[in-house]
């Protein structure tokens, strides 16, 4: 008769078929049955105890069960807390769990800790039917399967007959009374110990079999179970026979229908590999074949004794490989603990550092290129590879001098330029690139950020550069593109032209850069990208790849210019005629409860840190998935927890060090709208006109009773009679990065992580300001409470819209807000030509407070609108098509 | 004729967002509080389950739109209904009543709809949200043990709930958007022992969600680990809804179609959100996208979460029109 599938869950599905190998249940997460696990719950050293879940797991277990019941020990208390440490890891909680416990009150606390389908182990009819039906209906109410031991109001079976007699009726009960699926129910016939010397104890293990092959025959669907490490209870101490006896156990149980079994995975001999003599005299006491087994196997028992080899930490093995093996595993690991060593001896055995470098080195950086490239390794893990790299050949670089002084000349490798255009100092995906470009034997010459057409011109021609590489990340680095692009074809360059960073799209690249240029421009979304790009590029039969992506662009360009023709705008007035409505009568201006500006610069970064928004941190890491359900995700989970480690040490130790400072402005103003215009006021009465802001209005044609937005329509408009008020901020967390980056330099892990976490420090800043002007500065939201998920969601009232982003998109507005609050001085950021903001880790805004207030992206706007708005800004058309070139909805001249 | 027989005959239409729709009224914190709640400390302007009991004719309008765009099946304007989403309002202690409510009013507009055209019964779905807080996750990074909120508490409010939907009238109980299992679990478990206590059983729909592209939930499980876990209740339908738009849905809600021998039903998003979070995809692509769906026979009930509105509701319904529905009995489902 066949078992039904028995189908199970963790985080993942456990479905055991007949097909299915035998089930191995990891059973050292049992203080009944380990000390040390014991020891460690007592201690309350939960971090060891989980790491003795995940050895389990990680030695194939399938199952895994806990047990808390232990006399000292707050049983119910313990089994909630440890289910509930294991939910948290994505690794362990993948499998199916099964809930231990002699008390019910135990199991019960541990059901309602579990989101997947586990096992309870074990309910009997010890205490009596009624109390056996009471709690199988819970238990199939919970959604787990049961265990049904063998052991009723009379005791624990301990031959055949009993064994069958108690596991039918359990069976019966469960399937008839409670309904449980016949597959839900597993049987335990219970295993004793055999060779104890005890007359009675012979035959403990055939009729464990025989009871098997009963229950297989004679009751449809269920499935078998039982502790295997009982029956070698007479061997303690002595581990090579235990295990033999384990393995001899298993083997026979599973060809009479045993499907499962609660063993240590780690500690089963493979049956095969049993001496014969020690085999044979195991398989005797089992099966009962000789009077005298018990002290044939005593007698030779002793033999084995202490043979329990003193495996090698498996961490170190590694370390018995070849040199050229050692390197690569260190490379790909990314361990720096031997490089030098492993170096030397490297130089040592080739004679030349060079070949070091150009061999073994560069071997296992094509091993982690490749892996990297089909998706096995991860970036974080990439960049630490080649901080290994950078350690290995700084060693080997005073040999190289020498070396070259003897004239050895050094192949070359293809050479990428990479450069941040002018105006623009954002750099942390450059420098990604940079790594990864370099790990796959390419050289970076990278100029680093603010760098000229002019510049990135002159080196690439004197460097003789095979492919240049341009980054940025504001709109108007998009325009700065373009000029270099323009100034190589006037210099007829016929290099490739790479593009990336985050405001550079493939159709940027293709309607505005790719014109430009006579030779191949491409876009690269990624860092994944850059390889296989530059691979392609600079491959001898280019040819190929050059056209399609010609074609490509070509194609982009024709449907943008397709797709724009039939765009519908609005004329400007009849934009204007559609603005927001705001029923002014129904709202209360909260006058703020501090009017001017204020300068905020006793912030720590210990408190900011608790106002990370950790998802995109993870993002500039190319690890995609929200936090904090990115630590659950099979594929990337265990890296996104490594990066995450890695991140909190780094603002551990800056915040130990006060190495970065946060500093920020805020000012809070009377003001009034005029059309597009918000003008800020110096007095209350609004007669001293301080400055005044410049807006965009939503031009392409709306749907019925949606508004052409712009950001003014949220102020009271002048002559309404109400006194509204407007708010400015610049926030940086990046004060100090300088020192700290020059005190990393060459650890690029270590630097890239740096600048990530400045950036996301500056927006917890902003939010965190945010929230002390909705609060108390303003104080137009003063119940509201502190919650970073409701932040990161942004549910509470009024926006803060920085210049340069979707709603303004004029960066010149900068310049503004940084006048009226006095930010360089105040703040010390400043500004690029290009009107990013320096330190990179900073961010600038308007605060509005009123309730309708969102925000929106002003799109295409047409050229009515932009000559009102210079006309308004009181500068040229051209100037102003420059600036808000993206947002441009027709062709200029 | 009951849902169930409905459902061998024909695919059944779900209704779209009440949210979306709420919006569309520009209601004002007065509007929320009513006569009833006017000394509220607490701002009441989002909680929608309360304009069941304060402004229970714009709740009607809505249910009414819907079964005239062709709904078989409407759901109740419960979804934060339990007294732990209520408490952030400082009102747990109307949960009950606010169910009732709920269900009495979305009752009264579909026995109004069969009524006028018996061929064609409309059904009442008492939503069950998922409540606001995780029984499987920890809220605090630094202390995973942690849980904000425990099985029995989130048992005793979900029974809480269903009771008001009983009592209110609903034909069918749907616990939907069910980002934690263990969540999901306790409100099964509150159904069926509420079901002994008063001897009444009515059907169980389910609808988990696929949170991003990893294909899991929340709180981390793959599509088949969910439909195991709750393989030990007698549902009537188990699906997806909300978090992703019909396209990206598509991949689980075959999955789930595959492998389960319960009807399937899928209710995505109107689209992605756009940068500002809003659902602007229109009704004729949605009505494309789920249209796969139907081709593919992967689902028994269709409709709309969050941004879908009665025109798209509309579209659905001409698409299942006179299409036969998927069949039970997949040899190698999983539950």
């Amino acid at each position: 008769m066949k078992s039904l599938p028995l189908k199970l869950s963790g985080l993942e599905p456990l479905i055991i078929t007949e097909d299915s190998n035998f089930i191995n249940v990891g059973e050292r997460t049992n203080v009944t049955g380990s000390k040390k696990f014991l020891n460690l719950i007592k201690n309350k050293d939960y971090e060891t105890a989980l790491d003795i879940a995940l050895e389990q797991v990680r030695g194939g277990a399938q199952i895994l069960d806990v047990n808390m019941d232990e006399g000292m020990l707050d049983s119910e208390k313990e089994m909630t807390n440890f289910l509930n440490l294991i939910a948290s890891e994505p690794e362990i909680a993948r499998i199916p769990i099964m809930i231990d416990s002699s008390k019910w009150d135990v199991i019960l606390a541990g059901l309602k800790t579990l989101q997947g389908k586990g096992v309870v182990n074990s309910l009997s009819l010890k205490d009596g039917v009624e109390e056996f039906l009471r709690r199988a209906k819970i238990v199939r109410r919970m959604g787990a399967a049961v265990i049904a031991m063998a052991f009723d109001e009379q005791g624990q079976a301990d031959t055949y007959e009993r064994r069958i007699e108690i596991c039918e009726r359990s069976y019966n009960l469960l399937t008839e009374k409670i309904g449980f699926d016949p597959s839900d129910v597993i049987l335990d016939p219970n295993i004793f110990p055999v060779a104890t010397g005890i007359e009675e104890h012979r035959k403990n293990a055939l009729s464990y079999f025989k009871a098997v092959k009963w229950i297989r025959q004679n009751l449809a669907g269920a499935h078998i179970i039982g502790g295997v490490s009982n029956v070698s209870f007479s061997f303690r101490g002595n581990n090579k026979v235990r295990e033999a006896m384990h393995s001899a156990f298993l083997y026979h149980a599973i060809q009479h229908g045993m499907d499962m079994g609660i063993v240590n995975p780690t500690q089963l001999e493979v049956y095969d590999e049993i001496p014969k003599e020690l085999l044979e005299r195991v398989e005797d006491v089992l099966l009962d074949r000789r009077d005298d087994a018990t002290e044939r196997l005593l007698e030779i028992a002793y033999k084995y004794r202490g043979s329990k080899e003193s495996k090698e930490k498996e961490t170190q093995e590694w370390r018995n490989g070849t040199i050229e093996e050692r390197l690569s595993f260190a490379l790909v690991k990314g361990i720096t603990e031997f490089i030098e060593s492993d170096t030397e001896e490297a130089r040592q055995k080739t004679g030349s550092p060079l070949q070091v470098i150009e061999g073994p080195l560069m071997d296992g950086m094509n091993v982690v290129g490749d892996l990297f490239g089909s998706g096995k390794m991860f970036l974080p893990q990439v960049v630490k590879s080649a901080r290994v790299m950078k350690q290995a050949v700084a060693y080997l670089t005073p040999f190289l001098e020498e070396e070259k002084s003897k004239n050895v000349v050094k192949r070359e490798r293809p050479k990428v330029l990479l450069a941040t255009v002018k105006g623009d100092v954002h750099d942390i995906g450059k420098n990604i690139v940079g790594v990864v470009l370099a790990c796959n034997n390419f050289e970076v010459i990278d100029l680093g950020v603010m760098v000229s057409a002019e510049k990135i011109l002159d080196e690439a021609i004197k460097q003789k550069v095979d492919v240049i590489g341009l980054s940025g990340l504001i709109t108007p680095s998009l325009d700065e593109m373009v000029g270099v692009a323009k100034e190589m074809k006037n210099q007829g360059l016929q290099l490739p032209l790479i593009i990336g960073g985050a405001t550079t799209s493939k159709l940027h690249t293709a309607v505005k850069i790719d014109p430009n240029y006579d030779s191949s421009v491409i876009h690269i979304l990624d860092a994944s990208k850059a390889v296989t790009v530059c691979s392609n590029l600079l491959s001898e039969n280019n040819r190929k790849f050059k056209k399609e992506i010609r074609e490509e662009y070509d194609k982009l360009r024709e449907d943008y210019s397709k797709k724009n023709a039939s765009k519908k705008y609005l004329a400007f007035d009849a934009a204007r005629k559609n603005e927001t409505s705001i029923d002014w009568t129904s709202i209360a201006v909260k006058k703020p409860n501090k009017i001017g500006t204020t300068v905020i610069d006793n912030v720590s970064i210990s408190t900011l840190r608790n106002f990370i928004d950790w998802s995109p941190f993870f993002k500039t890491w190319q690890l995609t998935g929200k936090y904090p359900a990115i630590f659950k995700d099979k594929v990337i989970g265990e890296h996104a927890r490594d990066l995450f480690e890695d991140a909190n040490t780094v603002l551990n130790e800056i915040s130990t060090n006060n190495s970065l400072q946060a500093k920020g402005v805020i000012g809070l103003f009377p003001s009034e709208r005029v059309g597009e215009h918000v003008i800020i006021y110096t007095n209350e009465d609004r007669d001293r006109e301080q400055a005044r802001f410049h807006f965009l209005r939503q031009q392409t044609e709306k749907r019925a009773g949606q508004p052409n937005s712009s950001l003014a329509d949220y102020i009271a408009p002048k002559h309404k009679g109400i006194k509204d008020y407007l708010g400015l901020f610049a926030v940086t967390a990046g004060l100090g990065i300088e020192k700290l980056l020059e005190a990393h330099k060459g650890d690029d892990y270590k630097l890239i992580m740096i600048k990530a976490l400045a950036d996301r420090l500056a927006e917890a800043f902003a939010e965190y300001l945010h929230f002390k002007v909705r609060t108390e500065f303003w104080g137009y939201s003063e119940n509201e409470a502190l919650d970073n998920e409701a932040f990161i969601n942004e549910k509470y009232v009024g926006i803060r819209p920085a210049p340069g982003y979707p709603a303004c998109p004029d960066h010149t507005e900068k310049r503004i807000i940084f006048e009226v609050l006095n930010v360089e001085e105040k703040t010390g950021i400043t500004l690029t030509e290009s009107c990013a903001m320096y330190p990179a880790s900073s961010v600038s805004g308007f605060y509005f407070s009123n309730p309708q207030s969102r925000y929106f992206r002003v799109g295409k706007i047409q050229k009515d609108q932009v000559k009102a708005y210079s006309k308004r800004k009181n500068q040229t058309t051209e100037e102003t098509e420059k600036w808000l070139s993206s947002n441009l909805g027709y062709k200029t001249s | 004729m009951n849902i169930q027989q409905q459902l061998e005959k024909k695919i059944l239409v779900l209704d779209g967002a009440m949210g979306t729709m709420i919006q569309r009224y520009n209601l004002r914190e007065e509007d929320f509080r009513g006569e009833f709640f006017n000394e509220s400390k607490i701002d009441l302007k989002g909680n929608n389950d309360l304009l069941s009991l304060t402004r229970p004719d714009v709740i009607q309008e809505i249910h009414e739109q819907y079964l005239k765009a062709g709904a078989d099946i409407i759901e109740t304007n419960s979804f934060s209904g339990t007294s732990i989403a209520q408490s952030d309002y400082s009102l747990d202690h109307i949960a009950y009543q606010l169910n009732k409510a709920s269900a009495k009013i979305a009752k009264k507009a579909a026995n109004k709809f069969t009524k006028q055209d018996p061929q064609k019964p409309r059904f009442v779905a008492g939503a069950i949200g998922p409540t606001n807080k995780t029984a499987s996750l920890s809220p605090d990074v630094s202390n995973p043990g942690y849980r904000a909120i425990t099985f029995d508490q989130l048992k005793d409010a979900y029974k809480e709930q269903v009771r008001g939907l009983i009592d209110g009238g609903v034909d069918v109980l749907l616990v939907e958007t069910v980002f934690d299992t263990l969540n999901a679990k306790a409100a099964l478990y509150a159904i069926q022992e509420l079901a002994d206590e008063t001897e009444k059983r009515i059907p169980i729909m389910v609808s988990g969600t696929i949170t991003d592209a990893s294909g899991r939930t929340l709180s981390g499980q793959t599509v088949e680990a969910f439909l195991i876990s709750l393989s030990h209740v007698p549902i009537l339908s188990i699906g997806f809804n909300c978090a992703l738009g019909a396209k990206q849905l598509y991949p689980y809600v075959k999955t789930l179609s595959e492998q389960s021998n319960r009807f399937v039903s899928a209710y995505p998003n109107a689209g992605l959100p756009n940068e500002f979070g809003e659902y602007d995809q229109g009704p004729e692509a949605m009505a494309k996208e789920v249209s796969s769906y139907v081709e593919g026979n992967l689902v028994n009930i269709l409709g709309g979460c969050c941004g879908t509105t009665p025109d798209h509701i509309q579209a659905m319904a001409e698409i299942v029109d006179g299409v036969t529905p998927r069949l039970l009995n997949k040899a190698e489902a999983i539950q």
